[in-house]
């Protein structure tokens, strides 16, 4: 068990800076998602962490050790990979028990350990298989194994179900949470998947283009965005985004209507509202035009313009709705729930 | 292309016999020329079916003299030095092979490519070619008339450094990164991860050159003076020309037929993997 710290971390190949001065302190026994689109570096950061990147500049600390400069078995944690890494011509318990063995544990102690990890992630009746017997559910569990019988201060995965189908993928996620909270090992965990990441972590951090964006708990992300990035990431469907200038009573929309809305400085801002937010209302200021519905059985999407204006606009209705191409909406939104954002620097504006 | 003619299936049929009759047929007059006696042998017409002097001419091959009147080495020591040279090349070959592949793919050192690409160079350089220096060489180092002097200068191999570089090449990156994790060291993942995986490749590979350095004729016969040294494929020539008189064909072709087991024991005990080796990609 150990807390990370991550100071100033910087990683560059050649000239080419793809981390910028990520700053992270992370609590014992707490379960971190790094998240954010494919190539914003967060499966760098992960391998820094673990000691398969160097670290170009900044420190990082597991529990009291500062360890940039150690190898990574040296840094006492484990890692589940995307596509398992399991030793193909190994058994499932001698890839489980590899480690153990190169650290020279007495034979009874790895036996043990490795029943143990079997018993937890119900993989006993596999441990004499090999990987290539096993379907991919299996092998998961056994990277899981692999990592659990080291009893490490750390537990890093990388992507590990994306290789899984929809179903499973739900399954062992709370499997692996479930898992996190009974050992209560510290936890750093990388998707691109926004629902897996708002499900699993105590906290997320955002990563965009190697800027870490925002560092909060899943509510907070979504409540409070601290930038039009994470406000349109965190959420499905992703959030609408409006121009709109500010006034005494509120703000105004691009089609004329002024909407009650929190005080900022700024003349013109960039208006958040969630799909989910927007509330029928006869006497609503927007007004939607539909393109088309997606029916999902509890609630229905429209999709479609603001009225009158070329600006993209969804919202989620609770039931079945079945709106003809054409039809118009009219919906309002609470105050406290509107988001506005600097549109030149793209942060989150407070009143 | 499945095609269910009785024209077409009929000459396939009779290109196959006839290429089945072409390998074969040769095969066959030495087996049956190794049963015969040597009076029958001088004969006209070659007979096309066995006699009854197999294990005679067996024992006198393996154990006598082998052919009368000449001062050669009885043939269980050439096939004994035949073997010792095939198995110093092939797994002297595979060793130093899989260690260079490793170092190239696995390491970072200046001049990595530079290194490869010497290797690559050699391919160029077949023993034929560089065959005087590497006699100079042999000669000043006191190998002649060694197992060392028969093997070492054929072992170096392009070829299979290069085939073992592919072969890593497809080990995904993160069987090592894992393998680190676990702190294995680069020799232990070498050993216990990148060797049992590539497995078939090296039965493959043993095939192949095992029968390479078996089939080995001019080199052998320039460096072995000492007819205790002397292998069974470079001796199966000097037979026909040995003494003034005229072929033994019986013992010749005994020889012949002893030299052809080893190679053939080797296909057929490594058949399944070498097969795997070839074909298999799936690491």
């Amino acid at each position: 068990m150990a807390e990370i710290h991550l100071t100033d971390l910087t990683k560059s190949y050649g000239p080419t800076e793809v981390l910028h001065h990520v700053e992270g302190a992370i609590k014992d026994g707490e379960f971190i998602v790094i998240v954010g689109p494919s190539g914003c570096g967060k499966s760098t950061l992960l391998r820094m962490v673990a000691g398969l990147e160097s670290v170009t500049s900044g420190e990082i600390r597991i529990g009291d050790r500062r360890v940039n400069e150690l190898e990574p078995s040296a840094r006492d944690i484990a890692m589940v990979f995307q596509n398992y890494a399991l030793y193909p011509h190994m058994s499932v318990r001698e890839n489980m028990a590899y480690g153990l063995k190169i650290r020279k544990l007495a034979k009874a102690e790895i036996n043990r350990r490795v029943e143990e990890a079997a018993d937890i992630l119900e993989i006993g009746p596999y441990l004499d298989r090999k990987p290539r017997q096993l379907s991919g559910g299996q092998r998961q569990r056994v990277a899981m194994g692999r990592a659990i019988v080291r009893d490490p201060q750390v537990f890093l995965f990388d992507e590990p179900l994306s290789n899984l189908d929809a179903k499973l993928r739900v399954q062992m996620r709370l499997e692996i949470r479930k898992l996190q909270q009974r050992l209560g090992v510290t936890s750093i965990y990388v998707t691109h998947d926004q629902v897996e990441a708002m499900t699993l972590g105590d906290r997320l951090m955002v990563l965009n283009g190697g800027y870490v964006e925002q560092f909060g708990t899943p509510i907070e992300l979504y409540d409070r965005p601290a930038s039009v990035f994470v406000a349109g990431f965190i959420g499905s469907p992703a959030m609408n985004f409006l121009p709109a200038t500010t006034g005494p009573d509120g703000v105004t929309l691009p089609t004329g209507g002024t909407i009650a809305a929190p005080q900022v400085q700024l003349d013109s801002v960039l208006l958040g509202i969630r799909p989910e937010h927007l509330l029928p209302d006869e006497a609503g200021e927007i007004t939607i035009v539909v393109d088309m519905v997606e029916q999902l059985g509890a609630n229905s999407l429209l999709h479609g313009t603001l009225g009158g204006t070329d600006h993209a606009m969804v919202a989620s209705v609770a039931g079945h709705v079945s709106a003809a191409r054409g039809a118009q909406y009219r919906f309002s939104v609470a105050p406290e729930q509107l988001h506005l954002f600097d549109p030149k620097t793209q942060k989150r504006l407070d009143a | 292309m499945v095609e269910n003619r009785p024209l077409t299936s009929v000459l396939t049929h009779v290109i196959l016999v006839l290429g089945v009759i072409a390998i074969a047929l040769p095969i066959w007059i030495t087996f049956v020329a190794a049963t015969h006696d040597e009076l029958r042998m001088n004969q006209a017409p070659l007979p096309l079916w066995p006699g009854s002097y197999l294990w005679q001419n067996l024992k006198q091959t393996l154990f006598g003299a082998g052919l009368s009147g000449s001062e050669t080495a009885p043939v269980w020591l050439m096939l004994l030095n035949s073997l010792a040279m095939a198995m110093m090349i092939s797994l002297g070959k595979i060793a130093i092979s899989l260690l260079s592949a490793f170092a190239i793919v696995y390491f970072r050192f200046p001049f990595r490519m530079t290194c490869f690409w010497m290797i690559f160079i050699t391919l160029m350089l077949p023993v034929e070619v560089r065959i005087l220096p590497t006699f100079e060489v042999v000669a000043n180092l006191g190998l002649l008339n060694s197992y060392w002097g028969l093997s070492i200068p054929l072992i170096a191999s392009a070829t299979a450094t290069f085939m073992f570089r592919q072969v890593f090449l497809t080990v995904p990156d993160e069987m090592l990164e894992s393998a680190r994790i676990d702190g294995a060291g680069p020799m232990r993942f070498f050993w216990d991860i990148l060797l049992p995986l590539s497995r078939t490749n090296i039965a493959a590979l043993f095939v192949i050159l095992f029968i390479f350095g078996w089939n080995q004729y001019l080199w052998p016969l320039l460096i072995t003076t000492d007819t205790s040294m002397t292998t069974i494929v470079m001796s199966i020539k000097q037979m026909l020309e040995a003494a003034e008189q005229s072929p033994q064909w019986n013992i010749i072709m005994t020889t012949a037929l002893l030299a052809m087991i080893p190679p053939i024991f080797v296909v057929i005990s490594m058949q399944k993997l070498f097969v795997q080796g070839l074909t298999e990609t799936d690491k």
